[in-house]
């Protein structure tokens, strides 16, 4: 099964989260990988401390534009959505940038003078750590675009009976292509009102692909009740609350999994992990 | 000679607009019969991205040969650089009187875009 760990607000502890449920179910024997779809700030790693066994370019489709045969109709630039392609009296200029890949101009194109051709936006890296099969995308500086890159990461998901997608924060097409198609998609928050305010957007994102969804509170004994009221209100059901604790914090920082370093955290994964099995049906 | 000023309103009297892509009106001007005619941006004054290209293409179909704004991004340059299309920056005050500064001399052609886009 395919559990997608995403946030609204950025920094609530998504990867403390997806880490740790990895390292617990794959030292309890099941087969599981972890996905960092957090391709533009990918940093599982730190905390996996994975093995690299394999590294593979990431491309993207652009279409590149034979002046021999462009007449310069301007029908690509016209398809195109996003502003990707320039029609000008003596010249097509591609903007690769801005270019989602559709190929609408190469089948527009009246004389066949656009074909796509693959362009290298970042790096895959697949291996393993302990017994988890890591896979991570790493988009490259300046890029503008990370659905390709995450839907490279998604691909390359090997065979698990747990996989773990740890997504980008927000709401936007990142998350949206992370969490595509996962049986249930974990919400970390925290109970403050930044937490509150991007949980319920979160919330609406997931609700609208028609997504089982659980929240995670972390730092669940500061701020205030109001996350706790709002899920009670929405049907949402609290899957773990995760104290605050300055010795999680310390571990973190100096890059450990948490169920290492902090006696008593082991469990409340474990505990989580039996709730996501009860929650996909299992 | 046929002339883009990006302005803020559709006549000789409005004020530059010094964004190019983001401009509220193009003025196309022909300084050889004197003649004007305005076209409306607002259709890329609210693009999320790509506004320098679009714009850039408008301009190259309105058949101007120079363009005279306050500010250039690096595709808005990079297209009406390929379209061949002169790019002066640096203008202010009416229409009018970014036309009277071209035709003195004191608008320099731009080598390069001189803003980030976006800005």
């Amino acid at each position: 099964m395919r559990i997608a760990i995403a946030s609204g607000k950025g920094g609530t502890g998504k990867t403390t989260v997806a880490t740790n449920l990895a390292q617990m179910a794959a030292r309890a024997g099941r087969p599981t990988a972890y996905l960092d779809c957090d391709v533009e700030e990918p940093n599982g790693h730190i905390f996996l401390k994975p093995t690299i066994e394999e590294e593979r370019p990431i491309e993207k489709l652009v279409p590149t534009v034979d002046p021999r045969l462009c007449t310069h109709c301007g029908a690509c630039a016209k398809i195109c959505r996003y502003g990707a392609v320039a029609s000008l009296p003596n010249e097509t200029l591609v903007f690769a940038e801005l270019c989602h890949s559709c190929g609408g101009c190469e089948l527009v194109c009246p004389v066949d003078a656009i074909h796509e051709a693959p362009l290298t936006i970042g790096t895959l890296r697949l291996g393993r750590s302990e017994a988890i099969r890591f896979v991570e995308g790493v988009l490259n500086v300046g890029e503008a675009m990370s659905p390709p890159a995450i839907r490279a990461v998604k691909a390359a998901a090997p065979r698990a009976d747990l996989v773990l997608l740890d997504s980008p924060p927000g709401t936007s097409c990142p998350v949206v292509e992370t969490v595509r198609g996962c049986d249930l998609v974990l919400l970390v928050t925290e109970p403050t009102p930044f937490g509150l305010h991007d949980l319920s957007l979160a919330v609406e994102m997931v609700r609208a692909m028609r997504l089982p969804l659980g929240v995670v509170i972390n730092r669940a004994d500061i701020g205030d009740r109001k996350v706790h009221e709002y899920c009670k209100g929405h049907r949402i059901p609290i899957m773990a609350e995760i104290p605050d604790d300055r010795a999680v914090a310390e571990a973190y920082s100096r890059g450990l999994t948490i169920s290492d370093a902090v006696p008593g955290f082991a469990e409340r994964i474990g505990g989580l992990l039996a709730r996501i099995d009860e929650g996909v049906g299992r | 000679m046929k002339i883009v000023v990006t302005a803020q309103g559709a006549e000789m009297e409005s004020p530059v607009d010094p964004r190019f892509g983001r401009a509220k009106y193009f003025v196309l001007v022909d300084t050889d019969t004197g003649q004007h005619q305005a076209h409306d941006n607002a259709q890329n004054l609210n693009a999320a991205q790509g506004a320098g290209i679009q714009a850039a293409q408008t301009v190259a179909q309105l058949g101007a040969e120079t363009v005279l704004t306050g500010h250039v991004g690096p595709k808005a340059f990079a297209t009406l650089t390929a379209a061949n299309i002169a790019i002066h920056t640096g203008a202010g005050g009416t229409v009018k009187e970014a036309i009277e500064q071209f035709q003195a001399g004191r608008l320099e052609p731009a080598a390069k875009a001189d803003v980030q886009g976006h800005w």
